[in-house]
Parts: C-alpha cells; structure tokens; sequence
C-alpha cells in the first residue's frame, strides 16, 4: 500500500497539532491578566475577577446579570454598561449598536470588550437585584393551540421579588441540532406576591429555538434556570387611565399587572382599558376571567377584538384589527378630557401600529410604555 | 535551487513591478470594500504586511518539510491551516503588547485570514524557489506594496467622493475602473526589474 495515504493525515494532523498546542499556550501566556478590581457604581460593590474574559461573562460569574438578549454575541446592544477607566476606543464590533450620545458618554458593550485592566464601572443599581433562579417546572398548561402556559416553582425556597410587567430570561438546555443553552427573554405572568413561583406564557414561533424547546421537549418535574428580573416595564403611580393593548402571548405582562392591582386594591382607583387582539376565536384565552373582572371592577374594562373572525363561530365581541378598535374607542367611547398612558405588550409591528393610533389620539410618546424584545 | 536575485531588488520588484495586488490581482475583495475609508486602510495594510511577513518564513519551513514528506500537494491545505493559526497567535499577543494597535487594526486582523494575497505570496514563494531570507523579503515587499495600493486607492476615492460621476458608475463602477488605471500605471514600473 502506497505509504502516502499515512504520511499524508499524519504530517497534516501533526502540524494541525503543534499549531493547536501552541495557540494554547499563547492563549496561556499571554492572556494571563491576573486578578483584576471591578468598581462598580463608584464603590457600591467591588469584584475581584480573573482577567481575560469580556466583561458581560465576568460580571455574570459573580452574579451580576445585565441583560443580554442573544447571550453574549454582540448581536443584540442590550448589554449596555457605563466604563469610565479608559480602555481605548469604540470597537468597530459595538458602534452599530451605540447612540452617539451613548459613545461620547463612554457606554460600551459589555460582551465585546475584555476585562484587562483594574475598571471603574456604572450600572443601574436595578441590576444588583438580578440573579439567576432555578426552579422546576410545575405545570406546563395549553392555553390555545399555540400558546403555552409554564408555571415554575423556584427551588430551595429561592424568592423572587419583581414589580409586575418585568421579564426574565428563560433558558434552555441544548436539544436536537442546537449546540448551546440558550436564553430568551420572556415577561412573568405570575402576580409578584407569589414570590415562590414564577409563569411564562411561550408562545411557539415556527423555528424559534426556545419555542420549539417549551413546546415540543419539556416535561414538568424538569430543571430550568430564568434569570430575572429584567426591564423597566411597570405601571407608573398616578392616577390617569390605562390604555394596555395586547396580542397573543403579549398577554403576560398584563396578567401579573391587573393580579397585582387587584391585591393592592389599585384596580378600584383607575379607570383600565385592556384591548387584546387574536385572529379567531381559537386565538383567545383568560376570557372568562377577564370578563370575570369587567363585571367585578367597574372601572376595568376588556376588550376582545378578533381580525378573522370565522362564520361557524359564535363571536358577539368587537372585530377588526386591535388597532381599529383602539382608534374607535379612543374616538368615541373612553374619557377624552383625563390623561391617558398606553402600556403595549406584543409583536414588533404591533406596537408601531398602536404607538401611532396613540399619537393621533394625543397621547404623548414619552407616556406610552413597553419593552421591546423581539 | 533559489534564483540569483539580491533581496534589494526583490524587496523593491515586490513593492513596484510585481505589486501583489495591481500585478498579480490578489487580495481584491478587502482593497476595494476597506479601501472607502482611509484609516482603516491604513490598520488593515500594516495588518497584511505584518501577516504576510511572518506567514511567508512560517510556510517556507513548513514546506520543507512537505518537500522531505513528499506530500508537496498538500501545501493549500497546510498553508492556509497555518496561516489562520499564525493569524490567531498574533491578534492575541497584539491585544497584550498594544491595545491600541489592537484597536485600530480591529476586525481587519481576523479578515486577513481569508486574504487571498497572503496565500498568494506563500504558493509564490514555493514556484519560485525562493530561499528562507528570500521568502521573507518577498513577503514583507509583497505587504508592503499591497499597503502602497490600498492607501493610494482609498487618497484617490477620498478625492473623487465629490466628483461628478455619472450616476451608473458611482460605487464599485469608478473603483474599478481606477484600479484600473492604477495597474496600468504601475506597468510603467515593470521594465526597472524582473522577477519571476
């Protein structure tokens, strides 16, 4: 036998070898920055980390989350924190990402940047609160034919504190052909006073690699971990009227929302308005609850539009899209003289469509509330 | 055996006559999309010079040790492998010895792994025989000349960003038709030296 067919993947494997082996060690020897201080917040909190890593990791190993929707791979900008040593200048890796107030005001992306140096920091102090729960799934329920309802209770008697409307990353273990634990921002749905639990409600997205997880792989009795709480999404104190719209599982938010606000007894003293939108009858879920409360609550009202209402189905509500029925009431039906804050929970396009009906309407941009996670 | 050829004037043929890029046309794809700002041009010409100088002596005694194998076909295969290695060791040892280095040569240093001109000059430098000190001074010329052009295309498109180019060749149109124009004037070069 011809004596090349060993000498060939032999000296290619050698080579590919000592290559190999001498990256490491220059990885070894040269990445080696020692312990390093992180300041955070000018003193508030001091870590020692082994130096090397990008800050968005060596935060996250002492505990301190800040928020990042695609984990860690700079394709996302939500990682955001305030660097105030100076450790050069913008990557061309984060600037897409960054206002120019944001780059003159020396905020950086923490997954892109690598902790070498002692580094002075700032970060909302609302980030110390977020830690990583783990918890077993309790009950996974359907809701409609593409929406699932996950009720979690958090393990050793780990308590969540949260205001209602905040999300939390939901991770997954790696299945089928995806290769790593992956997390995927979801609202809680569970009313805060239930500190020992905490409910999503997953909607399955064709190809969504979470979804697909929640929907087709999970079983209850199994171990997750939810990283929470995250966002800036809650009910503001005042007294004006709500204008909460929702479609699909953009439900969540509200469902913690109004639970809170019937156990603080908020819920008498302003006037609510929850549009939810859904295709056909088979697209809705809670109903008999919030109607339940429309009854109850005379200042709470709810209102279920369908967009393609089937004829063989029985359907006495509004029709049309959510955002037409929003406009109509607006128009017509809800106070015109108190003022009005709009809280939207849904898809992308949702949201534009309803933050424009709202500015017709004369409600202010900066009195419209959501938390944009697609 | 090497050809007879001093490394003044194969450091000079590398850089001029046979410009890895306006001779030879290797390495197009960063010189025409980096070449539109000229700063990046610069961080991404001292990249490949640099690459080019070390993975022209790495590769020579790689291959003489295919040669002494007798698996000299393998030479694409090990080449690149070896190149995207030498890539990876020097974008960490520039982060430790000069972030700022580090920043400014940014994402071009990765990219460079894919560079067709530095596999260029490493396959060149096994047709031609070329002796160890040789292979390096052709590589540093070759990274040389390739920075010559880059900087001299991205000074002519700074120039020509306000002229009045008909609409249907602004872009990559007018870019190639100056490169062009650049090689043409770089032919004038070619009969001060000989390489081959």
């Amino acid at each position: 036998m011809n004596p090349a067919f060993f000498i060939a993947p032999l000296a290619i494997s050698a080579v590919s070898a000592v290559l190999a082996a001498l990256i490491s060690l220059t990885d070894k020897i040269v990445n080696n920055y020692g312990e390093v201080t992180i300041n955070i917040n000018g003193g508030k909190k001091k870590l020692q980390v082994n130096g090397g890593a990008p800050l968005l990791f060596s935060l996250a190993e002492t505990g301190i989350y800040v928020p990042s929707a695609c984990g860690g791979r700079g394709s996302c900008g939500a990682c955001t924190v305030k660097v105030k040593t100076d450790i050069g200048p913008h990557l061309p890796t984060e600037t897409p990402y960054l206002t120019k107030e944001q780059i003159a005001d020396d905020v950086r992306l923490s997954c892109q940047i690598k902790v070498k140096q002692d580094l002075d920091i700032e970060i909302p102090e609302s980030l110390f609160n977020i830690r990583k729960f783990t918890g077993v799934v309790e009950r996974i329920a359907d809701l409609t034919h593409d929406i699932k309802e996950v009720y979690i209770k958090l393990e050793d008697g780990q308590e969540a504190n949260f205001v209602a409307g905040q999300y939390g990353q939901f991770e997954v273990p790696p299945y089928a052909k995806i290769r790593e634990r992956t997390q995927r921002a979801y609202s809680m749905s569970s009313a805060p006073s239930d500190k020992g639990h905490l409910e999503f409600l997953v909607r399955l997205v064709p190809g969504g690699i979470v979804t697909t997880y929640v929907h087709e792989h999970m079983k209850e009795g199994e171990k997750v971990n939810v990283v929470a709480p995250v966002g800036e999404f809650h009910v503001q104190d005042n007294d004006s009227t709500m204008i909460c719209v929702a479609g699909g599982s953009g439900m969540a938010p509200f469902k913690s929302i109004f639970n809170d606000m019937i156990e603080t007894g908020k819920i008498e003293e302003r006037d609510v308005w929850y549009f939810f939108g859904a295709r056909t009858t088979k697209d809705l879920f809670y109903m008999d609850w919030l109607k339940e409360l429309d009854a109850k609550y005379d200042r709470f009202h709810f209102i279920a539009a369908l967009s393609e209402p089937q004829s063989d189905e029985p359907w006495d509500g509004e029709t049309g899209l959510i955002t037409d029925v929003l406009g109509k009431y607006l128009e017509s039906v809800i106070d015109q003289e108190k003022t009005k804050e709009g809280y939207l929970c849904g898809s992308p396009g949702m949201l534009d469509a309803c933050m424009a009906v709202m500015r017709k309407h004369d409600m202010k941009e900066e009195n419209i509330y959501f938390d944009k996670f697609a | 055996m090497a050809p007879d050829i001093g490394y003044f004037s194969l450091f000079l043929a590398s850089i001029l006559t046979s410009n890895i890029l306006l001779a030879n046309f290797l390495g197009m794809c960063s010189f025409i999309s980096i070449s539109k700002d000229i700063n990046s041009s610069n961080g991404l010409g001292m990249a490949v010079t640099l690459v080019l100088t070390i993975t022209a002596g790495v590769n020579w005694a790689i291959l003489q040790l295919l040669q002494s194998l007798g698996i000299v076909y393998l030479r694409f295969i090990v080449f690149i492998i070896v190149i995207a290695a030498v890539v990876q060791m020097l974008e960490m040892i520039i982060d430790r010895i000069s972030p700022r280095l580090y920043m400014s040569l940014g994402i071009f240093l990765p990219l460079i792994t894919v560079n067709c001109a530095i596999l260029g000059v490493s396959l060149f430098m096994e047709i031609r025989n070329y002796s160890f000190l040789q292979s390096i001074v052709y590589g540093f010329g070759s990274g040389l000349g390739w920075w010559l052009a880059i900087m001299a295309l991205a000074a002519i498109r700074k120039k020509t960003e306000k002229a009045p180019i008909p609409a249907g060749l602004q872009g990559a149109g007018i870019t190639m038709i100056t490169i062009g124009f650049m090689a043409m004037a770089f032919i004038g070069f070619s009969g001060m030296l000989q390489v081959q």
